[in-house]
């Protein structure tokens, strides 16, 4: 852990903790509607599609594409490491869950927009933070 | 026929503090002169002003920061007597003209005093804290953790999709560049008065691709105020009223969020615009000169398009070599240099500079042609407010 950037997490809640910690059992976790099958992030207390108050985690594939990057090189706090990849991503589940992520185990002249990426995890005492890597 | 309150309201005072790189006094001082600046401008005096608006909403007590002047400690200092008053977050930096809009509608005011102060020069930011103890929370929660702690990197993967979507270069980017600098020459309060070449532009530090210093916008010590008056009203005060024709801010899809949408990567600037142009039958045709929010350079190519002046995609092209949007151009833009070389006035700077050009105001910067309607643009991500104005009569 200790080669790991210290990172800004936020407060973990009943309505973030299975996307900041459920990394533990290796999948990503995404809200989904019981009823309709609607993926939903962040969390909602209805389904935007169907209304329905049937909403609970689900593990997704961890398949996702990128569909915008920058690589910064500004240095904002001492532990980072410059350059770094910001980038988003996609889901395979459906196009409008778009997460910002790092992709620290991709070489980053090898990311591109519209590269196909898999979720991975970076371990933070409860937090598992999901990263993306090149597939 | 609908009537929509904003044509009923003008913009009857401006003020505007001096612009600070180097602070040289308190913050809440440089507000407190704009907002006195103002209310003389328009001719009142301050116990004239029933209504009072600010964004983003600031604490009592707060003299500097990123909201260096809060509704209490303007209220006090210039002994006002309020009946109506708002910190709310509806139309981004335009929320208070917006939110002075429906308070006049409502009867509560007359005469709105609304600013927008900053004070970023002279309190610690996220990187000069260490950055400890940033617990994030709403939207930011799902990008500060990614090394994001700056707007510049979210807008960034924004510019990177709709770039590479529609081949646009780094070339038309540094054209807005390069433009706004030529301006900010004949602009005395301006941070940055020096030209640039594309040279300068193409060789400038990076910040996070495709963004370099120069499409960074620059953060200072400064205040913007304005006066909306009831437009009856403001036709007896001193300066010929210069009325709100439509003012539009809209959210219908994904609230607060700056990657959920459905029409990734546009913002809440397309919704913006869309609700701008149903209150009016003014069109793009219609603006003599256009002041677009530009905390980076690519959120002008990305409001262009939101607004129509071109299609989607097309905006690189429209900006490229920079004729178009020069002061001798079809679409004077940013004629004070923007924040990009004037300073990051946050928007109303924009507005303050709209008002200068359609009053004949703008000294050297002045466009030479007659002016009639100027837009007003302001935001990026998750907040947008846009607003068109015209002259009375």
């Amino acid at each position: 852990m200790a080669d790991h950037p210290k990172r800004a997490f936020p407060a973990i809640t009943q309505a973030n903790h299975h996307f900041w910690c459920g990394g533990k059992d290796g999948s990503l976790h995404i809200l989904r509607c019981g009823d309709c099958g609607h993926w939903i992030h962040p969390y909602a207390a209805r389904c935007p599609a169907c209304r329905s108050a049937e909403i609970a985690p689900q593990p997704v594939s961890g398949r996702a594409t990128v569909v915008g990057f920058t690589v910064n090189h500004q240095q904002w706090q001492p532990d980072f490491e410059v350059p770094y990849v910001v980038a988003i991503v996609e889901l395979e589940e459906q196009s409008d869950i778009r997460l910002m992520t790092n992709m620290p185990r991709t070489p980053i002249e090898d990311v591109k927009v519209g590269m196909p990426v898999k979720v991975c995890f970076e371990q933070h005492g409860e937090i598992f933070c999901p990263l993306f890597e090149a597939a | 026929m609908i009537h929509y309150a904003e044509k009923n309201t003008a913009i009857s005072g401006i003020g505007q503090s001096q612009i600070e790189r180097k602070p040289t006094m308190l913050p809440f001082e440089l507000a407190v002169r704009a907002c006195e600046q103002a209310i003389a401008d328009a001719g009142l005096r301050p116990e004239d002003i029933d209504g009072a608006a600010c964004w983003p909403p600031v604490p009592a007590g707060a003299v500097t920061g990123i909201g260096a002047a809060g509704i209490a400690d303007i209220s006090n200092s210039l002994n006002l007597k309020l009946n109506w008053w708002s910190g709310a977050d509806s139309a981004a930096q335009l929320s208070p003209i917006m939110e002075a809009v429906a308070a006049i509608a409502a009867g509560y005011a007359t005469h709105v005093l609304c600013w927008r102060a900053l004070g970023e020069r002279s309190a610690p930011s996220y990187t000069t804290s260490g950055g400890g103890g940033w617990v994030p929370t709403g939207g930011m929660e799902w990008m500060v953790p990614y090394q994001a702690p700056s707007a510049s990197i979210w807008i960034a993967c924004h510019a990177s999709t709709h770039m590479t979507r529609y081949g646009i270069t780094r070339e038309q980017l540094g054209a807005i560049a390069i433009n706004q600098r030529r301006n900010a020459g004949l602009n005395p309060k301006a941070i940055y008065r020096d030209p640039i070449t594309m040279d300068d532009y193409l060789t400038a530090r990076m910040v996070t691709t495709p963004f370099s210093l120069l499409d960074c916008d620059v953060p200072c010590n400064g205040t913007t105020a304005v006066i909306v008056s009831r437009l009856d009203a403001a036709r007896d005060l001193r300066n010929p009223p210069i009325v709100l024709e439509a003012m539009g801010a809209r959210s219908h899809n994904k609230m607060g969020s700056w990657l959920g949408r459905t029409d990734y990567p546009h913002q809440a600037m397309h919704d913006a615009a869309a609700a701008m142009w149903t209150r009016t039958d003014l069109t793009t045709k219609h603006v003599d000169s256009a002041h677009i929010y530009d905390g980076f350079s690519w959120l002008v190519l990305s409001w262009l398009e939101a607004l129509g002046f071109c299609a989607e995609g097309e905006s690189g092209a429209f900006v490229e070599g920079g004729s178009r949007i020069a002061l001798e151009g079809e679409l004077p833009m940013n004629t004070n240099g923007g924040q990009l070389s004037e300073g990051r006035m946050h928007g109303l700077g924009h507005l303050y500079e709209a008002m200068l050009q359609l009053r004949g105001l703008a000294g050297e910067r002045q466009l030479k042609k007659e002016l009639n309607v100027s837009l007003v643009a302001n935001g990026g991500g998750d907040v947008a407010g846009a607003l068109l104005l015209r002259r009375d009569g």
